[in-house]
């Protein structure tokens, strides 16, 4: 918004503002900044854990999740422009999994942007996904804004293709987030190499949004909340001045700012997890800067569950987490802290007892 | 009454006194070494129930509670809102069972109950009690 006029400031000149403001489209949509700089609404939905039982069974209780989210998102307003699913639509990465997900997608009216999980993934490495669903790393433009999608939940190549006697094997030791035998997600250096000649030809003051499955950072190695060659990943993002990571895996709310870049997770639409605070035996590193979610209380399928709306504004998100059994929150990127913040409750004070974990 | 009281008591003491050291209250560093391998067997069969499918629909307690975190043992007995009263953690340890796993209640002294207790309060050791806590 430093140059030109926007649309709201336009409208409030001529003094029309108070018929826009009626309107049932929020203001949000219809401003735009510098350039080609336009402030757009997308919906994100991640981690809905579809589970094959047999026949043309599965786990109601993550249908349930995954459903909802899908109808919610149709009737959400302002409209998205394009939905953002972050990864393990399945649980255990089988075709009917799959196909039972993309058939439940398909519900959605509107263009969907896949990111891969390591529950898609670890059963075949991707393949059908590959030719169902998306590619497993690309880039787009959309309305000024930069966006990359990555593959982060690779891993070792001993552990991908020597370790285990079946694919299913595999599947099922990756699937497993507590597992002393497992090993970390990593992006590799052949696709950081393809990140850094696709961002060769973007401006530095352009927005950058990029979509993983794994965080970006390291919180907890014990559960993958983790990615193990993050840093190579956040130096080829260092130059650009707004950058945002938004991933899944972590089923919780979770955020934090690690120098230009500001990290965001999404909820799943399944279950949620506890954050690593609550394991006594293990060291971790959750960022101070997260008010937790409300603990979840399981007398309730659908506690601490949900989906985000991402509004990017001036090529910052703001993340209207959508829960379902918990009063929604809003995180906002504050320009003058540098970093994001909980509308409500940053402020110590205003938090309220299911926040602190144990 | 009284009479019998002192008698017994005479007794003890005469037989603690030229008894030999292999009476039951005393244990050796062996005895200990076994108790202890006991537990871990009890506590590394509950590890793998913890992570296996216990009800029908393949779904296992893992999936919501890595590490058994988020069960907190040492809160319990505590009163639970969706049973309405104050129950055990063995009684929750059921809930899960029936509910999201959607399978059938085990029995409190069932071996398999047993071994996830074991489990689960093994991964919170080191925690101080804290009943009723929510
Ligand atoms: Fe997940
Ligand atoms: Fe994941």
């Amino acid at each position: 918004m430093k140059k030109g006029i926007s649309r709201r400031n336009f409208l409030k000149a001529t003094g029309i503002i108070g018929a826009a403001a009626a309107s049932p489209l929020s203001l949000v949509e219809f401003s735009w900044g510098k350039g080609s700089e336009e402030n757009f609404t997308v919906a994100h939905i991640s981690d809905s854990h579809l589970t094959f039982i047999n026949g043309n069974e599965f786990v109601r209780n993550f249908d349930k999740g995954l459903k909802r989210a899908v109808t919610e998102v149709n009737f959400m307003r302002p409209k998205p422009d394009f939905v953002i699913f972050g990864g393990d639509l399945a649980q255990l990465g089988k075709r009917e999994e799959i196909d039972h997900g993309l058939e439940i997608m398909s519900k959605l009216r509107y263009p969907i942007r896949w990111v891969i999980g390591e529950h898609d993934y670890y059963l075949d490495l991707g393949k059908y996904w590959e030719e169902k669903v998306s590619k497993l790393h690309y880039s787009f433009d959309h309305k000024g804004v930069h966006f990359i999608v990555l593959n982060s939940i690779l891993t070792y190549d001993d552990w991908m293709f020597n370790k285990w006697k079946s694919p299913e094997e595999r599947m099922s030791q990756m699937a497993r987030l507590d597992n002393p035998q497992g090993s970390p997600f990593m992006v590799k250096d052949k696709q950081i190499a393809w990140m850094k000649e696709d961002l060769s030809k973007v401006s530095k003051d352009t927005p950058v949004v990029v979509l993983s499955h794994s965080p970006l950072y390291k919180i907890f190695k014990p559960w993958n909340f983790w990615t193990e060659d993050a840093e190579k990943v956040q130096a080829v993002l260092k130059p650009f001045k707004k950058v945002t990571v938004l991933h899944g895996h972590v089923h919780q709310i979770l955020y934090n700012q690690i120098g230009n870049i500001t990290f965001q997770a999404m909820m799943s639409t399944a279950w949620p997890w506890p954050y690593p605070v609550s394991y006594a035996q293990a060291k971790n590193a959750v960022p101070k800067l997260t008010v937790f979610m409300n603990r979840a209380a399981p007398h309730s399928e659908r506690d601490a569950t949900g989906w985000s709306m991402i509004n990017i504004n001036n090529g910052r998100v703001i993340n209207d987490f959508r829960l379902w059994e918990n009063t929604n929150r809003t995180l906002k990127y504050d320009e003058k802290l540098g970093y994001p913040v909980d509308e409500k409750y940053q402020n110590p004070e205003n938090r309220i007892p299911p926040q602190e974990h144990y | 009454m009284i009479k019998t009281f002192k008698f017994t008591i005479l007794t003890l003491i005469t037989f603690a006194l030229f008894a030999s050291p292999a009476i039951s209250d005393e244990f050796t560093k062996k005895d200990l070494e076994r108790w202890q391998a006991e537990f871990m067997t009890a506590v590394k069969q509950g590890e793998k129930l913890f992570h296996s499918s216990l009800g029908r629909n393949t779904v296992s307690c893992d999936m919501c509670h890595p590490n058994a975190t988020n069960t907190h043992p040492e809160t319990y007995p505590k009163f639970q809102k969706q049973l309405g009263k104050v129950v055990g953690l063995r009684e929750m340890i059921n809930w899960c069972i029936i509910n999201p796993l959607e399978g059938d209640a085990l029995k409190m002294d069932d071996p398999r109950m047993i071994a996830l207790e074991a489990y689960i309060t093994y991964e919170r050791r080191g925690v101080k009690l804290d009943p009723g806590k929510h």
